[in-house]
C-alpha cells in the first residue's frame, strides 16, 4: 500500500526550486485552463457553438448569483474575473486529480540524503499540498483588502480596523484584524482538509475492495471536489461584498440579504 | 502507556469529540432551510445557496479536527 504523508513528495529538483507531485499536476492545471482560454477566444461568434454556449450559459448563472450579493450588475461584472477564476482552478485540480493515473504512476523520490530509492506518486491532487491551498487563501484574502481599499479609499478602509473612537471600537477593530488572518487560515484548512482527507478514504478503500465499492466514492469527491470549488468562491464573493460596503455586516446578515432580495 | 498508544487513543478521542457539534449544527442548518423552503418555495434557490454556504462554515469546524488528527497520525 503506497504511503500516505502530509507533505507533497518531490520528484524533481531544478537547484533551489524543488518539483513536488502536486506542483506539477496544478502546472497541468494551468495548461489546460489557458489553452481552454485561448481555443475559445479565437473561436468567438455571435452565434456560439457548443462549448462557448455553455460557457456563456456558466457566466450568466455565475453574474446573477453575484447579483444577489453584491446588489448590481456592474459591480459584479467587477469582480467577475477574480471569483471564476478562483472557482475554475479549484474546480479543475479537484477534479483533475480523480483522474485514474493519478496516485498510482510512480517515479524515483529525488531523495537527497537517503541511499535506498523510494517510489512516489508522480501525480497528486494539489489541493492535497497546504502550500497551494495556503497560497489561494492569501491571494484571495488579499484580493479582498484590495478591493475594500479600490472601493472606500485607504483611509476609511483601514478606519475599519484601527478605530480609537472609543475602547470598545478600538478591541472590535482589533478583532476584524485577527479574523482577517483566521480567515487565511480557515480557507486553507477547508480546502486541504477536504481534498486530503479524500484521497486518503480513495487510497483505503482502493486498498481494501478494489473493484465496485470505490465508484460511490469517487462520486462523493466529484461532488466535493465541485462543492469546496464553490464555498471557496462564494466565501470570497461575501467578505468581497462585506469589505465594499460602508459600515459593518456580519457574514450572516450578507447572506440574509440576498435571501431577502 | 507508552507514546504510540497514546497518540492511537488521542487520534479516535479526536475525531470521535470533535465531529459532534459540527453534525448538529449541520442538521439544523437543514432543518431550518427545508422549513424555509417549505414555507415559500419561490426563494428556494436563495435558501439553498444560503444553507450551502452555512454548511460548508460548520463543516470546516470537523476539517479542523480532521487536520489535527491527521498531523498527529503522520508527522
Amino acid at each position: 500500500m503506497t504511503e500516505i504523508s502530509i507533505k507533497a513528495e518531490p520528484i524533481l529538483s531544478l537547484g533551489y526550486f524543488i518539483v513536488t507531485n502536486s506542483y506539477l499536476l496544478s502546472l497541468v492545471t494551468f495548461i489546460v485552463l489557458i489553452s481552454l482560454a485561448l481555443s475559445l477566444r479565437s473561436k468567438l461568434s455571435l452565434i456560439p457553438g457548443k462549448i462557448q454556449g455553455i460557457f456563456e450559459l456558466l457566466t450568466e448563472q455565475l453574474l446573477s448569483l453575484m447579483d444577489g450579493l453584491l446588489g448590481e450588475r456592474k459591480r459584479s461584472e467587477k469582480y467577475f474575473p477574480v471569483i471564476a477564476t478562483v472557482f475554475l482552478f479549484i474546480l479543475l485540480s479537484n477534479w483533475l486529480g480523480l483522474l485514474p493515473g493519478v496516485g498510482s504512476i510512480l517515479i524515483k523520490e529525488a531523495a537527497q540524503h537517503s541511499e535506498e530509492i523510494k517510489y512516489v506518486p508522480l501525480f497528486r491532487a494539489p489541493g492535497a499540498d497546504l502550500n497551494f491551498t495556503l497560497a489561494l487563501a492569501i491571494a484571495a484574502v488579499l484580493f479582498v483588502q484590495i478591493f475594500g481599499v479600490m472601493a472606500l479609499g485607504i483611509k476609511k478602509h483601514l478606519g475599519k480596523f484601527l478605530n480609537f473612537k472609543n475602547p470598545i471600537y478600538t478591541f472590535v477593530g482589533f478583532l476584524e484584524l485577527v479574523s482577517e488572518f483566521v480567515k487565511i487560515i480557515s480557507f486553507s484548512f477547508r480546502l486541504f482538509g477536504n481534498v486530503f482527507a479524500g484521497e486518503v478514504l480513495l487510497s483505503i478503500i482502493g486498498f481494501l475492495v478494489p473493484y465496485l465499492v470505490p465508484l460511490p466514492f469517487l462520486f462523493l469527491e466529484t461532488f466535493v471536489g465541485f462543492i469546496q470549488a464553490f464555498i471557496f468562491s462564494m466565501l470570497t464573493l461575501v467578505f468581497i461584498a462585506m469589505s465594499v460596503n460602508e459600515h459593518e455586516e456580519e457574514p450572516a446578515d450578507v447572506l440574509l440579504s440576498k435571501a431577502r432580495s | 502507556m507508552d507514546l504510540e498508544s497514546v497518540k492511537f487513543i488521542a487520534i479516535a478521542i479526536i475525531m470521535g469529540i470533535g465531529t459532534i457539534a459540527p453534525a448538529l449544527a449541520i442538521g439544523m442548518i437543514a432543518s431550518k432551510s427545508a422549513d424555509a423552503i417549505g414555507r415559500n418555495p419561490e426563494a428556494s434557490s436563495k435558501v439553498q445557496t444560503a444553507m450551502i454556504l452555512g454548511s460548508a462554515f460548520a463543516e470546516a469546524i470537523a476539517i479542523y479536527a480532521l487536520v489535527v488528527s491527521l498531523i498527529i497520525k503522520f508527522v
